[in-house]
């Protein structure tokens, strides 16, 4: 549709990923999360964008680049409502739904102070706890749950 | 059979059976030179004086040899040596590694870093495995049976970590649970959830008077100083429940008192004579029980 296109406010790709609705809070944790300080990929973003959903959102229009459904649904404990984009000569060609992972290595940190975790150099590991609308976190290590408002996320790039 | 033991919810009932069953096996003859080739260390990152002696104990009437420290003060820690490089040393100068460490999670780390077993003796507020299965031997002992008893859990329910792994664990052998605590120390409801989703009856309580006559085992624990922000609440609370002897007129003849030890001031001295009172014997039988623990870890699962 060229006639919308002029519109954007972050240009089309031709072919790559579009993260779309990302709350604007958390774009830098997504560039974070998703290690696209080191891509070598083009990449535009626009942050404080008008979104009747979110007030104020993100996004990401990456090119040339398509991400496993490991490395996508990492961004899910950030911004569970992002719409994922695959597209292939200025078309969607594909709309990517994101899930929470059932398990989570090295991405959050543990929200309990007296954890292993906290001390030593040692990966996160959690599981998420089914049956809870809310996003709840089991530590492998230390047995405690991290919930959503005490979740943080460890930037490792 | 896991090679480590870590949490109580690692065993499953079977195990747990088993380990129960060579703990009686040592009861009755507890010097056992089974492993005298063997060197077990004891690493104890915080002190500790029950668990640690009762674990050297075990492993000497085995006839292990023990190596090992009981305050990390002196020890590489304080030059700044990583639990993994510790672990790995040891790992490999000892058979298997009984440790305490004040951080949670530590032993489950430990166990993924060592090519030894590694037995859980307490990692901070999380776990204390050994001393479930101990409390698990002393409840079969007095009661001939785990299945379908009455536990009256009183105390600090909330932090107490000895009453979240015995639930677990008794939660295999259908019992009825009462908690005994005040408004601000009851059950977290994790675990009342749990037991929910088992079918597993429970009543909540601050009354200890009412919960004494129609239990089979009273489990009383220490309300823990350390727990409270509050220095007025705890001032509060910390006295709030004492058993005292003339409490115990009307009980089941088989009712036993059980505590993890240290008691302060919850169970008067005057009940030390009843005959249920039982946590000194309780704590004897920890010796038993470690020593089954390290049997069963270290590949000997009947004598």
């Amino acid at each position: 549709m060229p006639a919308m296109e002029k519109h954007l406010k972050v240009s089309a790709i031709k072919n790559g990923t579009v993260l779309d609705h990302i709350p604007a809070d958390q774009l830098f944790k997504v560039i974070d999360i998703l290690g696209l300080s080191k891509s070598e990929n083009q990449i535009t973003f626009g942050t404080n964008l008008e979104s009747k959903l979110l007030g104020k959102k993100s996004i990401i229009k990456i090119s040339d680049k398509y991400f496993e459904d490991y490395e996508i649904n990492r961004i899910a404990l950030i911004a569970p409502q992002a719409k994922i984009n695959i597209i292939h000569n200025f078309e969607v060609v594909e709309k990517r739904i994101l899930s929470v992972p059932s398990q989570i290595r090295g991405i959050a940190r543990c929200m309990n102070p007296a954890c292993i975790t906290n001390h030593q150099p040692i990966e996160t590991i959690f599981t998420t706890v089914e049956g809870s609308d809310e996003l709840k976190l089991l530590c492998h290590y230390c047995e405690k749950v991290t919930d959503e408002k005490n979740l943080k996320i460890i930037s490792n790039f | 059979m896991p090679k480590h033991l870590i949490s109580i919810h690692d065993f499953s009932k079977e195990e747990i059976l088993r380990v129960l069953s060579l703990a009686a096996e040592f009861e009755k003859n507890p010097s056992r030179p089974l492993f005298s080739d063997k060197v077990i260390a004891s690493i104890f990152f915080e002190p500790s004086t029950r668990t640690r002696l009762s674990f050297e104990t075990a492993a000497n009437r085995l006839g292990a040899r023990v190596i090992g420290f009981s305050d990390a003060g002196n020890t590489s820690v304080t030059k700044g040596e990583t639990l993994k490089d510790t672990i790995k040393m040891v790992s490999n100068y000892a058979d298997l590694i009984v440790m305490r460490h004040p951080l949670e999670g530590s032993a489950r780390y430990a166990s993924e870093v060592s090519s030894v077993p590694v037995i859980n003796a307490g990692d901070g507020a999380n776990q204390h495995p050994s001393q479930t299965l101990l409390d698990l031997y002393s409840i079969l002992k007095t009661q001939g049976r785990l299945d379908n008893l009455k536990i009256n859990m009183v105390g600090d329910l909330k932090y107490g970590r000895t009453v979240h792994s015995l639930l677990q664990a008794m939660s295999h052998f259908n019992p009825t649970f009462r908690f005994t605590s005040p408004e601000e120390l009851r059950m977290p409801a994790e675990y009342k959830e749990y037991l929910n989703e088992k079918g597993i009856p429970f009543e909540e309580s601050s009354n200890l008077e009412d919960g004494i006559s129609d239990t089979d085992i009273l489990y009383m624990t220490r309300v823990q100083r350390e727990r409270f922000t509050d220095a007025i609440e705890y001032e509060r609370v910390k006295n709030i429940y004492s058993l005292q002897g003339n409490m115990l007129t009307e009980t089941r003849p088989n009712m036993k008192i059980l505590h993890p030890l240290p008691r302060i001031n919850e169970i008067a001295q005057d009940v030390d004579n009843s005959e249920h009172a039982y946590y000194f014997e309780q704590a004897g039988n920890g010796v038993y029980t470690r020593m089954a623990i390290i049997t069963m870890l270290l590949g000997v699962n009947q004598l």
